[in-house]
């Protein structure tokens, strides 16, 4: 009956394709609120002008605004898809639809994930059905050791994605990145600290101002300043340099701590190595990516203060610099004082975005099991809600239902990390969000399997 | 009610299999032929014997026997290697008892489609030995001649998934990939040591992209999916001269293709879109073979008829959708859907990661027809990561289920096995314990991980 109702709901609101936020009240709901607290019972969530205004017990609703009967539904933020490639091809297989990595481009830290995101992907669609409502995402490295620069953005049905522009800047530092620089980790590090100095020597001519280089706070959209060289003026460098322009100017905001770099690394030993980074780099916001063996070095990862994005179920030694790998590996980092969140699950096997939840409640499985080390629920749903948006720096704004948090969230059928949940209700900015896609209008066909009148083609 | 009426269908498809596939049957004895299509005779045979175990009798647990029935508050007793009974009140005397209550029992968790052993870890190139790519069709091949049995994945599908017999495949570069061998999940020095013995070979086709793809790439022939129905017709032209012909002449790829024209081998055919796998159905008449299972068969919904017609089983993912062209109408929903149309449902892994997941990839996809409105019982869910795949790869006289007198492949979880809160704590196959989660040293570790780090680690 309450289903009814809600569907009832969603679909008079995606024929009406508001583009505008909702206030609105969630009653009586299961209400985790993302921080790493345990869900609570009978809560409540007001929302008004896209933003959550209260969430938890005690809560009140306030008059006038649409409420939602929540019982037996539960509400979390929506699903943060940490360091993915939603938005960034149609079909992985398929070459020219793919701009997940630039393999014979000429440039490479350069590269901006923002210019070719795609918001009607079905990649994006499928996710945002199920409850992913912002993600991080890279062009992974391939003809150089750098990906380029990611983006956050939002999944909403707008043509907008983009969060925030140039949000960060990754480099592979393990195995791939070893062959892709010529076959050596050697080679790896060397040609990221000639990067770094070179960048360093080219922000120190740069024209624009230290400053302005801090982005604001509050601001959402493009807070990296544009360094003005990637506009094509001021080409003249010394000699002996590596990097194209574009890449020195594009590795400034790096050098100088203004823009985290997300370093892969699998290998404890490589994971050592980036963190001695420091040393020479002192300013550099270091994130790791991967870090299978986090736990064998977790003490000095803790006391670095970098957090990890980290793949959460690999236990398997895929290649010898996971070896130790172990699905206790977030736990134990965890349990040594490291940020984790859980990271880079993209195209549409196994690892697909949407299995983000499932992966999450098989890290509170662990917890049963002696020897082996989970986490709680609560800090479970906040490896995929607010650790990784505090990552990508909108801790407090997003992946959470803090009060003046952005109004993202979902409103499930059930547990959200049990696999047989999902997702009734998606709101993005406190938009609430249509959830038709490819998949759902194949299901819709085939319903059954009856031609008698009409091809299967007239079905729609 | 419907459980009993679907459970009467998959009779009907259990027997259809049986009289065609035939090689389930342990009794069945071809030492003779040279297509020695049953692992228990012929080259290679298997050495695998039992180890020993102890009576036992698991208490007080919720019980899917894996032929659809579930019991609540029950017994399961099995010794010397086999299921003795399942029911609620059986006497324990003579048992070592274990106390269920709060857990869950199933047969063995099977994956009728994985690549341990032949695409082991480290998957380094060294260790790429699922696809003889260069020809496309190498019906001599066989996928044990490759498989490693040291490959770290087979501890994690036994520990993690509760995996106890498994169907290694060639890989889908070739139209005609090869035999493939069924597996009993114990940790042995040789490959023989783990065949599952009396299993039948099946024989591992492939459609579509991938063929085309690896071969049309060479500039050579199939480059077209018209070219892969041309070269795989000529093929089965040439096995049948070949099987109507003097045998005693020694032709390994022609032996293969024989015995999948006498039904003694089962064949596998990864294929993804509805209308090829109609085309399939349509060359294995034409050719005088059967079709076992569409393997990765993502469009299987949008032919559920046809397939319960031809007694063909999918062997699908829950949800992988959209990662190459031929995946692009994937849909959640593809399991239940073949469920309403009376087909056969098996979920599979293809990968070392999801093989240690299948229970939790079954509840997807029964959760996704529960939404649409098709109600599938839990019981049911279960037999299509034990019973269905069973039948499939032609080993349901012998386990798949806990039926009396079968192997005592049977897995105790600590909850709900279609949770994913749930993992197996003990792991029995043919009634000897080979994983124990409360016992750290009831564990496999490969000879590659020992003096590693992280060796014998709960992983």
């Amino acid at each position: 009956m309450m289903r009814r109702a809600l569907l009832g709901t969603a679909a008079a609101l995606a024929l009406a394709a508001p583009a505008f936020a909702q206030d609105f009240t969630i009653t009586n709901a299961t209400v985790a609120t993302g921080d790493g607290s345990e869900p609570v019972e009978n809560a409540t969530v007001v929302v008004r002008d896209g933003r959550v205004v209260a969430a938890g017990t005690g809560v009140s609703a306030p008059a006038g605004a649409e409420v939602i009967d929540g019982t037996g539904k539960w509400v979390t933020p929506g699903i943060f898809s940490a360091v993915t490639d939603l938005g960034l091809s149609d079909v992985d297989g398929v070459s020219e639809s793919n701009d997940e990595a630039a393999g014979n481009s000429p440039f490479s830290a350069a590269l901006d994930a923002s210019r070719a995101l795609n918001p009607n992907s079905q990649d994006v669609l499928v996710a945002r059905a199920d409850g992913i409502t912002r993600a991080s995402v890279y062009s992974r490295p391939s003809a150089s050791i750098f990906g380029g620069q990611g983006a956050v953005i939002d999944l909403g049905a707008d043509p907008e994605m983009v969060t925030r522009t140039r949000a960060f800047q990754v480099v592979d530092l393990g195995e791939t990145g070893a062959r892709i620089s010529g076959g050596s980790r050697t080679s790896a590090h060397a040609l990221l600290r000639n990067a770094l100095r070179e960048a360093q020597q080219y922000g120190d001519r740069a024209a624009i101002g230290a400053a302005t280089a801090r982005p604001s706070e509050t601001r959402f959209g493009d807070d990296v300043p544009l360094d003005p060289r990637l506009d094509g003026r001021d080409g003249e460098r010394a000699g002996d340099v590596l990097l194209t322009r574009f890449d020195a100017a594009a590795l400034v905001p790096v050098v100088r701590g203004e823009q985290p770099l997300y370093v892969v690394a699998e290998r404890a030993a490589d994971i050592r190595e980036v963190l001695k980074l420091k040393r020479d780099f002192p300013r550099l916001d270091l994130i790791l990516l991967g870090a299978s063996e986090g736990w064998l070095a977790a003490d000095a990862i803790a006391a670095a203060g970098v957090p990890v994005i980290a793949d959460p179920l690999d236990d398997l030694p895929t290649g010898f610099d996971q070896l130790a790998a172990t699905q206790s590996n977030i736990g134990r980092m965890r349990d040594a004082g490291v940020t984790v969140a859980i990271g880079r699950m993209s195209g549409g096997t196994g690892e697909q975005p949407r299995n983000a939840r499932q992966y999450a409640g098989n890290l509170v499985a662990l917890t049963r099991l002696p020897g082996a080390t989970g986490l709680t629920w609560g800090e479970a749903l906040a490896t995929i809600t607010s650790i990784p948006a505090q990552i990508a720096g909108f801790g407090g704004r997003l992946g959470t239902l803090a009060s003046g948090a952005t109004a993202d969230l979902v409103i499930w059928d059930g547990d959200p990390l049990e696999v047989g949940s999902a997702a009734e209700a998606v709101f993005i900015d406190g938009i609430r969000q249509p959830t038709d896609n490819h998949q759902t209008r194949l299901r819709e066909r085939y319903r059954d399997l009856d031609e008698s009148d009409l091809p299967k083609a007239y079905d729609w | 009610m419907l459980v009993r009426s679907l459970a009467t269908f998959g009779c009907a498809i259990a027997l259809g299999a049986c009289s065609t596939m035939g090689g389930g049957d342990a009794s069945r004895s071809a030492a003779s032929s040279p297509s020695s299509a049953s692992a228990a005779d012929g080259p290679y045979a298997s050495t695998y014997e039992r180890f020993p175990g102890r009576p036992t009798a698991l208490v007080g647990a919720t019980v899917y026997d894996g032929a659809g029935q579930r019991f609540d508050n029950a017994t399961v007793l099995f010794r010397d290697g086999e299921v003795v009974e399942v029911g609620q009140g059986l006497a324990t005397d003579g048992y070592d008892v274990i106390d269920g209550t709060g857990k869950f029992v199933t047969p063995g968790v099977i994956d009728i489609h994985s690549h341990l052993g032949d695409y082991p870890t480290p998957s380094v190139q060294a260790h790429s030995d699922g696809n003889e790519a260069t020809s496309p069709t190498t019906p001599e091949v066989w996928a044990e001649h490759s498989v490693w049995p040291q490959d770290p994945g087979f501890s994690r599908a036994l520990a993690n998934g509760g995996v106890t017999a498994l169907q290694i495949l060639p890989g889908s570069a070739n139209l005609t990939g090869g035999r493939s061998v069924t597996l009993k999940n114990v940790a042995s020095r040789t490959v023989q040591g783990m065949k599952f013995p009396g299993a039948p070979y099946g024989m591992k086709m492939a459609c579509g992209e991938n063929p085309k793809r690896v071969y049309g790439g060479r500039g050579r022939m199939p480059s077209t999916r018209m070219g892969n129905f041309a070269v795989n017709r000529q093929m089965w032209l040439d096995a049948k001269a070949y099987a109507a012909g003097n045998r005693s002449r020694r032709d390994l790829a022609k032996e293969t293709l024989a015995g999948v024209l006498d039904g003694d081998i089962l064949i596998h055919n990864h294929c993804y879109r509805a209308d090829e796998m109609a085309l399939v159905m349509d060359m294995a008449k034409e050719m005088g073979y059967k079709v076992t299972a569409f393997h990765h068969a993502v469009e299987a919904y949008k032919i559920g008829d046809l397939l319960r017609e031809n007694d063909v089983c999918s062997a699908v993912w829950a949800d992988w959708y959209g990662f190459k062209m031929e995946s692009y109408d994937g849909i959640p929903e593809n399991a239940s859907l073949l469920w309403k149309a009376g087909a056969c449902v098996v979920i599979h892994s293809d990968d070392e990661n999801g093989i240690q997941r299948l229970n939790q990839e079954a509840a997807k996809a029964q959760a996704a027809g529960r939404r649409m409105g098709l109600d599938i019982p839990d019981a049911e869910v279960i037999g299509w990561i034990t019973l269905n795949p069973a039948r499939a790869m032609g080993i349901d006289a012998m386990t798949g289920s806990l039926e009396p007198g079968k192997m005592a492949d049977v897995v105790l979880w600590n909850g709900d096995p279609l949770s994913v809160y749930s993992r197996p704590e003990k792991v029995w196959i043919d009634g000897a314990l080979l994983y124990d989660a409360l016992d750290r040293k009831r564990r496999p570790v490969s000879d590659f991980e020992l003096g590693q780090p992280g060796e014998g680690d709960v992983k």
